[in-house]
C-alpha cells in the first residue's frame, strides 16, 4: 500500500548537559521549531502524539502553545521502545482523517545536573529518588539484588548473548568508535572527540560485560516532527519523508527490560516487527539505504542489525567489525548523527529527525541518494519500527 | 550534618507473591506452577503467558541449577548498594526449567561462569523479607 502520510517538519532544541530550561519549555522549543520547519503555524496543528515516558501532557502543550483546537492525540506506552510506535500513531490519526497535521516530540532533561528544579516538568534522575519499597512485579524480584538500571539489566542480555554467539568485547566497541566517527561531524552531536579501540577498552567498567562507552549519554534535550497527509506534504516547503509502513510486537514472554525468561533471550520482539516493517512496505533488508537502530547499549546495535535482516542471528559483531555500520563506505550506514551513544539521548527521537535528515539529503553523514531508511526502536521489551521512503511507494 | 539511615531496597509481598516470600522466609524457594496447563513459572504473576488461567499453586524448588548469564556492577548504584560495589547479579536456570535473578555469595566475581552449577541459601533482609541466594554447588566450589 503506498504511503499516505509523510514527515514534514524536524525540529530540535540545542543539546546539553545541563540546559538550564525545564523539561516543558524543551518541548515547546522542539515543537514549535519543527512546526517552523515544515512551514506550518501552531493552528495547523491539531494532533499530538508523545512518549507515555514524557513528563508533558497534552492540554498543558496545547495551552502553552496556543494550539486553538486538538482533535487527535495519543500515548505510546514506554521509552526507547516507544519511538516508532509515535509515528504509528500519528500515521493513523492521518489515514483514519482524525487529525490533519500531527506533532510527536521527545522533551528530556536527564543530565546528572539537569533538573531544573524539583517540580514534575523539570527534569532529574527519577529513579535515584526510588522508594525503597518495591511494589512493581517483575522489579521487586530484581531490584533488592541491585539489578536496577537499564544498562545492569542489559549486562545480563549482554553476557549471553557473548556466550551464544563468540561475541567480543571488541565487537561491542566497534559501535561506540564508529558511531563517535559520525557524531564528530554532526555540529549538533553532543561527544565530537574521536575515541580508538584502546579507549574503549580501557575505560571503566559500568556494568561488566559493558564499559563506560557501551553506554548512552544522559542529556537534556528535545526533538519533534510534523505528521501530515501525503497530499498536504506535496504543498509544504520541505521535502517529504513518506511513512512507508510502521510496526509494533509484544512477543511470548516479552518482559521490559529483565526480558530474560522466554525460552531463548534471541527470540525478540526486533525480530517480529522487522517481518511486520519490511512486509508492509514491500521492501527488503537490501533496499535499505540508511538504518537508525536503537543504541541505548551498544549490544542492542549488534542484536537489531540480525535482528533487521543485514545479518544473520550471531553474526552482528563481525558485521560491524568489517565497517558495514559506518559512513560513507559500510553496506548499511547506521545511526549517521552519532545516535544515543555520542550525539545525545532522547529515547531515541534523534533517530527519528536523521532519519529524515537522510531522506531529505541533509544529514552531516548523508547517504549518496537514500530512497529508504528504517527507524528500529529498542527491542529486549514491547518495541516498534518504520519505514521512511523518498517516494511515496 | 545528619546520618542517614542505612537504605535497603525491600519487596512489598502482594497477592500473587505472598507465598513465594513466605517460603522464603521458611528456608523453601517456591516456584509458581500453573492451575491450567501446570506449566512451572517464575517471577510469580497473576496470569499463566502459556494459557491465561488466573490458578495457581506452588512446587518446593530443589535450588539447584546452573548459572545461565552474570553481571558485576560497579558504580553509580544507588546508596543502598554504595557499600556493596563491585558486586555481582546472576541470572540461574533451575533444574525444573524456570529462571531466577539472585546473587552468588561465597565465591570471588573473578569465578563466576556460565554454567556453574549453583544451590539456593536463605539471606534474611528484614524481619518479613529472606532472599534466596545462591552459592557455588558442592564440588563446584
Amino acid at each position: 500500500m503506498p504511503a499516505q502520510s509523510a514527515i514534514v517538519g524536524i525540529g530540535q532544541t540545542q543539546f546539553s548537559k545541563k540546559i538550564g530550561i525545564s523539561e516543558a519549555a524543551v518541548a515547546y522549543q522542539a515543537i514549535q521549531n519543527a512546526v517552523a520547519d515544515a512551514g506550518l503555524q501552531m493552528k495547523d496543528i491539531d494532533g499530538l502524539v508523545r512518549y507515555s515516558l514524557d513528563t508533558n501532557n497534552e492540554w498543558q502543550l496545547a495551552y502553552n502553545l496556543g494550539i486553538p483546537q486538538l482533535s487527535y492525540f495519543a500515548v505510546a506506552p514506554g521509552g526507547g521502545n516507544a519511538g516508532a510506535n509515535t509515528i504509528q500513531l500519528a500515521d493513523l490519526g492521518i489515514k483514519g482523517g482524525l487529525a490533519k497535521n500531527i506533532v510527536v516530540f521527545r522533551a528530556r532533561n536527564r543530565g546528572k545536573q539537569s533538573s531544573a528544579g524539583p517540580g514534575q516538568f523539570e527534569g532529574g534522575r527519577p529513579w535515584e529518588k526510588m522508594a525503597t519499597q518495591v511494589r512493581e512485579t517483575p522489579k521487586k524480584f530484581h531490584n533488592p539484588y541491585g539489578l536496577i538500571a537499564a544498562v545492569q539489566e542489559m549486562a545480563m542480555i549482554a553476557r549471553r548473548y557473548m556466550h551464544e554467539f563468540g561475541i567480543t568485547y571488541e565487537h561491542f566497541g566497534h559501535v561506540a568508535i564508529t558511531e563517535r566517527a559520525h557524531a564528530m561531524r554532526n555540529p549538533y552531536a553532543m561527544m565530537r572527540e574521536p575515541i580508538t579501540m584502546e579507549d574503549y577498552l580501557s575505560a571503566r567498567w559500568i556494568a561488566e560485560p559493558l564499559r563506560l562507552f557501551d553506554c548512552c549519554l544522559e542529556t537534556d534535550g528535545g526533538a519533534a516532527v510534523v505528521v501530515t497527509s501525503v497530499e498536504r506534504a506535496k504543498a509544504l516547503k520541505q521535502k517529504p519523508a513518506y511513512i512507508l509502513s510502521t510496526g509494533n510486537a509484544n512477543v511470548f514472554m516479552t518482559v521490559p527490560g529483565t526480558n530474560y525468561f522466554k525460552p531463548s533471550l534471541f527470540s525478540t520482539e526486533s525480530a517480529a516487527v522487522a517481518e511486520m516493517v519490511y512486509g508492509r512496505a514491500g521492501v527488503k533488508p537490501k533496499d535499505v539505504d540508511a538504518a537508525m537502530i536503537y543504541d541505548a547499549f551498544t549490544p542492542r546495535v549488534l542484536i537489531g542489525l540480525e535482528d533487521f535482516g543485514f545479518c544473520k542471528r550471531g553474526e552482528g559483531g563481525d558485521f560491524v567489525a568489517e565497517g558495514n555500520i559506518a559512513w560513507p563506505n559500510g553496506s548499511i550506514p547506521t545511526n549517521t548523527s552519532g545516535g544515543s551513544l555520542s550525539e545525545i539521548y532522547l529515547h531515541g527521537f534523534n533517530l527519528i529527525t536523521e532519519a529524515v535528515r537522510q531522506i531529505r539529503g541533509t544529514s552531516t553523514s548523508q547517504v549518496k541518494d537514500a530512497e529508504v531508511v528504517l527507524v528500529a526502536s529498542g527491542n529486549f521489551s514491547p518495541t516498534s519500527a518504520f519505514i521512511l521512503g523518498s517516494q511515496p511507494s | 550534618m545528619t546520618t542517614q539511615p542505612k537504605s535497603i531496597v525491600v519487596p512489598v509481598p502482594s497477592e500473587e507473591d505472598r507465598e513465594y516470600w513466605a517460603g522464603a522466609k521458611e528456608g523453601k524457594l517456591l516456584i509458581q506452577k500453573c492451575g491450567g496447563c501446570g506449566r512451572l513459572r517464575n517471577f510469580p504473576s497473576m496470569g499463566c503467558p502459556h494459557c491465561g488461567i488466573l490458578k495457581w499453586s506452588w512446587v518446593q524448588s530443589k535450588g539447584k541449577g546452573k548459572i545461565y548469564s552474570w553481571i558485576v556492577v560497579h558504580p553509580p548504584v544507588l546508596p543502598a548498594f554504595a557499600d556493596k560495589v563491585p558486586y555481582n547479579v546472576i541470572l540461574v536456570e533451575l533444574e525444573e526449567g524456570t529462571r531466577i535473578v539472585s546473587s552468588l555469595v561465597d565465591c570471588p566475581n573473578e569465578k563466576i561462569a556460565i554454567g556453574m552449577p549453583v544451590e539456593v541459601v536463605f539471606e534474611k533482609l528484614t524481619e518479613e523479607i529472606t532472599l534466596p541466594k545462591f552459592r557455588p554447588a558442592i564440588g563446584a566450589r
